[in-house]
């Protein structure tokens, strides 16, 4: 009997071992792609529009039968983790994809609160991260392994400032912000080091922050309305942008925004109807009057989807299509995780320029893109009509 | 000047609605010694049942913006007591018959506002809802001082709901039905009061004021999410705390009070140190007087 349960638990350990064997060398024809979005939390719309997007890219490649790569076709497989746009949410997402599912390359976080520290860990796990999105400087300082599509707030906020005092003939400025927000606090710290380097010191008139859950933003406002400055600048997202708009026309303000991109989402203009009709914001692309490749991705998106892709839709096409590239450039599929992470990430620091729908980038020693911004104006029919646009 | 008068009538929008939200809390407190900490969501649940209700008339009936008014306003305060009232026999009253002590039904109590804000996030994901607006915007001007028609609107209603539930407390006989529960829960029955039914209507009470809180907040901040009731539910229990929880005054002072508080901080000091300043304040008073402003002692409370 002793033999014989010897035996079997030695049969049991085969089979586990074999399982387990089996389990790491199987040929795998399918890569693995883990995006890490706010499917719900404080800016559903956004996740929404990264998984769209990406979902149209996927079906366009597997439905060719794959991305080939070496001469080789491999279907793709996307995985989306909802980071509830919160911080240490956004670091389990990206835990959860490196570990569990074992992705080859993360594509978002997409606002920078959440990119900075999900960006430090795919840095520590050596997984190659791009975000769509981010605009703080800090999400890819220092960090090879993380790379993003989008422009930098140190370039948008001149950009807003050059603009805003051109375009208002401005002489001061006022700012709200969420000061818990990465991203806003950020721009609007640069926005007030650029404006006053222009105008000199003290005319920025009004400095004012919120916490990213409050409602009512009247003290905020009154205080800058008595200010009196020529424009209010809120590098705010789009759903605190609704009422800090409507509660500043509630409180007599009569003069322009000026925004930033977190305004650019689909749902914005739903939220927050004719208060914000002629307001500007800079952004990564304009929708109305795009041509080429950009006019072919936003009718295919409209058709799908029914509403016209916002600035993340876009902003993700792109950089899951440079996560693609890498993987093409790469050359060749192995099937250790960790090693083809290193050469995803290598071959991604090697592309020099790359044409996207949100125009062409060329690539920094940080990973970073250097590309065009645009103003836009909303028109009265809720569109993001093209006014400027600006090249570094 | 106007800088003062102006974020004083900031104040006292934002104070209408913690005050509206704080009774609630007081009046089940009162009558039961029970924190019903599902109430800050019942006033999402209120708000979102007002979006409804104003969307079907507007978008699908096809009335004009005043008349759904007329109608949303005693349609919302209907609904959500229902919601309330539902909450109370399903997840309160078996409690209570069991005869679990207090603590398991505050727990209950947690959960149920949980369940709201996730069914909510489940039903109707996690898109946010638009609210129409309802009453054509005035914005009056005078001596430098800008205030909408909506902010008068809820100013004054929330001053006629404390008059209402004051008087209804302390001048009716179903008042001191309610004030006697408090007061000893077992005598009650045995004087021929109907326990039950009296429990039944502090739930319609609270959470019919609730909804209309919900329905003006919806008005005035036309930004709906599942989340919007947790956060000013639990600053509206800490003014109806300070205030002296179950008292119908202490809810009222104590709500304006800490929107004062909070947009005086605001509007002096930088933003960021608003919660931390306005909250150092109310526990001073705390300490000085923990049973709060209006509040007795009494034994055995959680």
């Amino acid at each position: 009997m002793k033999i014989f349960g010897r035996l079997s638990l030695l049969a049991l350990a085969l089979v586990l071992g074999a399982l387990f064997l089996a389990g790491c060398s199987k040929e795998s024809d399918t890569i693995k792609i883990g995006f890490d979005i706010p499917l719900t939390g404080d800016i559903p719309k956004v996740g929404e529009a990264s998984k769209f997007a990406a979902e149209m890219l996927k079906e366009d490649i597997n439905s060719k039968g794959g991305l080939e790569v070496g001469g080789k076709k491999y279907k793709l497989q996307f995985i989306y983790q909802d980071n509830e746009s919160k911080a240490d949410s956004a670091v389990n997402a990206a835990l959860k994809l490196i570990e569990q599912d074992g992705v080859v390359a993360i594509v978002g976080p997409n606002s920078s609160k959440q990119a900075v520290p999900a960006g430090g860990i795919c840095n520590e796990r050596e997984t190659p991260m791009i975000s769509p999105w981010s605009t703080n400087p800090d999400t890819t300082k220092g960090r090879p392994w993380v790379f993003r599509a989008a422009f930098l707030d140190p370039f948008q906020g001149p950009v807003a400032v050059n603009f805003s005092a051109k375009q208002f003939g401005a002489k001061t400025a006022a700012v709200i912000f969420d000061i818990a927000n990465d991203y806003s606090k950020g721009l609007a710290d640069i926005f007030k080091a650029e404006w006053e380097k222009k105008m000199g010191a003290g005319s920025v008139v009004a400095f004012e922050s919120h916490g990213t859950k409050d409602q009512d933003f009247s003290a905020q406002l009154t205080k800058i309305l008595g200010a009196k400055p020529d424009f209010i600048f809120i590098p705010d997202n789009y759903n605190q942008v609704a009422l800090i708009v409507k509660q500043a026309h509630d409180l007599g303000w009569k003069g322009p925004f000026m925004g930033s991109d977190a305004w650019g989402s689909a749902e914005l203009m739903t939220l927050c109807g004719k208060d914000c009709v002629g307001q500007f914001f800079s952004t990564h692309y304009a929708a109305a009057g795009a041509q080429g490749d950009t006019k072919v991705f936003i009718d295919r998106y409209n058709q799908k989807y029914g509403y016209i892709p916002d600035d993340v839709a876009a902003l993700t096409w792109d950089a899951t299509r440079i996560v693609l590239q890498g993987i093409q450039d790469a050359g060749k599929v192995v099937a250790d995780v960790k090693a083809e992470r290193k050469l995803i990430r290598d071959a991604m620091a090697n592309i020099k320029e790359f044409k996207g729908i949100t125009g062409s980038m060329k690539f920094d020693a940080e990973g970073d893109p250097i590309k065009c911004a645009v103003v836009v104006r909303i028109s009265e029919d809720g569109q993001f009509v093209f006014a400027e646009s600006v090249c570094p | 000047m106007e800088f003062v008068f102006q974020n004083i009538l900031n104040a006292l929008q934002w104070g209408s609605f913690y005050a509206l939200i704080a009774l609630g809390y007081t009046l089940v407190y009162g009558v039961l010694l029970l924190i019903n900490f599902a109430h800050g969501d019942i006033f999402m649940v209120g708000a979102y049942i007002a979006y409804f209700v104003a969307t079907l008339f507007l978008a699908t009936v096809g009335l004009s913006p005043s008349a759904t008014l007329t109608l949303a306003v005693p349609l919302t305060m209907i609904l959500t007591a229902c919601v309330g009232v539902t909450l109370e026999r399903v997840a309160y009253r078996p409690l209570r018959r069991k005869g679990a002590h207090r603590l398991y039904v505050v727990i209950t109590a947690l959960m149920c506002g949980l369940i709201l804000e996730n069914g909510n996030l489940a039903l109707l994901g996690a898109s946010r809802k638009n609210f129409p607006e309802l009453l054509e915007k005035t914005v009056y001007n005078f001596m430098g001082l800008s205030v909408t028609n909506l902010k008068v609107v809820v100013i004054f209603t929330a001053i006629a709901v404390f008059l209402l539930l004051q008087f209804i407390v302390t001048r009716t006989k179903i008042g001191m039905a309610m004030r006697g529960i408090a007061w000893d829960k077992f005598a009650i029955p045995l004087m021929g009061i109907p326990v039950d039914t009296i429990i039944v209507f502090t739930f319609v009470l609270g959470s019919g004021m609730a909804g209309l809180a919900g329905l003006l907040f919806a008005m005035s901040y036309p930004v709906l999410e599942p989340y919007m009731g947790a956060l000013i539910g639990w600053k509206a229990f800490i003014a109806a705390v300070v205030g002296g929880i179950g008292d119908i005054r202490g809810a009222f002072v104590g709500g304006f009070l800490l929107a004062f508080l909070e947009i005086g901080v605001a509007a002096v000091f930088p933003s960021t140190l608003r919660d931390l300043i306005a909250f150092t304040v109310l526990l001073l008073i705390m300490w000085r007087k923990p049973t709060g402003i209006f509040g007795v002692a009494k034994h055995q409370k959680i």
